[in-house]
């Protein structure tokens, strides 16, 4: 399956702003940056999570610690997958009493968010747990909300959303479009 | 990749599986090391351990992999079931299948059982020994440790030392150390080595002599029933010949692995100091144990059915 581009709806200055905005939205929602964790969801999430803890410890001048997640095993669509394939999860120290900022590139359906909320729960009790996007794409399946999103972006459920980042794809770019089988 | 449902010896799997197998094991190792050390995973999934031989070690390592794993885990050992009225093993298997189990352990002294009981049920079935045949996640574990210490395997010699004859331990554990590139030695007093050579492995019965060429030391727990065979005149004579000691200890090379799969037998195939120096990684086979057989009961129950199978 190949994906097919449509239409680009964010150019690389777009995601660079958009993410200079979350990270001020998170700056100011939990007054500072001093019990701030970023925890990214594989894959793309990642590089995303590094560059909103990159821009939020220059707004703070703090070091802002960076994790990574991966959900497979907390994934309620195992028994349709043929081949999960299991990363290592990294938290940077005790999450108890944290702001645990989870940060994904594009929320849909809300289960990867569902087992991300339920895999950091397994490594202590954050003060809260709160979720940055890049994309909101809408279709929701569960009672799940972004609390910084980068740019909303209305999708019938036939389409697909890709975001690339030059970490992993050599380029910054959010495009629409479909599969082609 | 070929469409796997077992684990019944390591022959069954291509390179491109064991490093598969290594790496998800690299990933449940860091799960182990968490505060809850559970994942759902497996939730409502069944393990039967399904036990013809005593066995504490292995049993409870699948025990707390599956239970790490979520699933549900019924211990079925002979002294405690039917097999002691006389029960079949075709008869057990079709009341385990009855009960709906998705996955049987098995260890049996008969070799070749675990391949019996694949054709009876629809389960997925593990070897967890056989007989003298195979061992196989006891050669992952191996493995696992292997490259944790070694880092890549391709071109380290490891040496197999002791009763390979009756090991099962040892025929999964060369054919899963050839498979990655290692060079292989197989070291034993005649009697205790196999009487058709061992493809691609050198054989040798001078212990000192090799010791300078190995990056590991297998060493198998010698039973004190082969002495009555006659299989070495005397304990005395073996631990002279074969023992890891300090002094064989002090010719190996500086960064050797020293391995055994347990139970030892300090004082005879390896000496109190030789078990408990740096270079021991009997703990760590352990260890490697759990995060292993978790690696290898999700990849054979965490994906669909139908689907393509990993291990």
């Amino acid at each position: 399956m190949a994906f097919r581009e449509r239409v680009k709806v964010m150019e690389e200055p777009d995601i660079r702003r958009a993410i200079q905005r979350i990270s001020h939205e998170i700056v100011e929602r939990n007054k500072g940056a001093e019990d701030v964790v970023v925890v990214g969801i594989r894959t793309r999430g990642v590089p995303l999570s590094i560059r909103v803890a990159e821009a939020v410890s220059r707004i703070e001048g703090v070091e802002v610690p960076v994790g990574r997640l991966d959900i497979t095993l907390y994934r309620d669509d195992l028994h349709t997958m043929s081949q999960p394939v299991v990363r290592e999860t990294h938290l940077p120290g005790d999450i108890e009493g944290k702001n645990v900022v989870i940060v994904d590139d594009v929320l849909y359906t809300g289960r990867s968010v569902r087992a991300a909320l339920d895999a950091i729960i397994d490594f202590g009790r954050p003060a809260t747990i709160q979720l940055a996007v890049l994309v909101d794409r809408g279709h929701r399946e569960l009672p799940i909300r972004a609390d910084y999103v980068g740019k909303n972006v209305p999708t019938s459920s036939s389409e697909k959303v890709r975001v690339a980042l030059r970490e992993v794809d050599g380029e910054d770019g959010v495009f629409i479009g479909y599969d082609e089988d | 990749m070929a469409e796997r449902k077992h684990l019944l010896d390591v022959d069954d799997l291509e390179r491109e599986d064991v490093e598969n197998v290594l790496e998800t094991a690299r990933s449940f190792s860091e799960v182990l090391r968490r505060p809850i050390k559970k994942v759902p995973s497996l939730r409502g999934k069944t393990v039967v351990n399904l036990f013809y031989e005593p066995s504490t070690r292995t049993r409870m390592s699948f025990e707390v992999a599956a239970k790490r794993l979520s699933a549900d885990v019924m211990n079925f050992t002979t002294s405690t079931s039917s097999v002691e009225k006389g029960e079949s093993l075709k008869d057990t298997a079709l009341t385990l299948e009855a009960m709906g189990v998705d996955a049987v352990v098995v260890r049996h002294p008969v070799a070749g059982a675990p391949w019996l009981l694949r054709q009876w049920l629809q389960a997925a079935i593990l070897n967890a020994g056989d007989g003298m045949h195979a061992h196989p996640t006891q050669a992952l574990l191996d493995l696992f440790t292997l490259k944790d210490r070694l880092g890549e395997l391709e071109g380290k010699t490891i040496a197999f030392v002791g009763d390979i004859l009756h090991s099962r331990v040892a025929r999964s554990g060369i054919k899963a150390c050839r498979a990655m590139g290692m060079e292989v030695l197989a070291v034993a007093p005649p009697t205790l080595l196999p009487p058709v050579p061992l493809e691609g492995v050198e054989t040798g019965y001078d212990f000192d002599a090799v010791m300078p060429r190995c990056d590991a030391l297998y060493m198998l727990r010698i039973q004190k029933e082969r002495q009555k065979e006659g299989r070495f005149p005397s304990l005395e004579e073996y631990t002279r010949l074969y023992q890891l000691d300090a002094r064989r200890m002090g010719k190996a090379r500086p960064n050797v692995v020293v391995m055994h799969p347990g139970p030892m037998n300090r004082g005879v195939e390896i000496a109190a100091e030789a078990a408990d120096a740096p270079h021991a990684a009997i703990t760590a086979q352990v260890a490697a144990g759990v995060a292993v057989r978790m690696a290898v009961l999700f990849m054979l129950l965490g994906g669909g059915e139908g689907g393509e199978r990993i291990a």
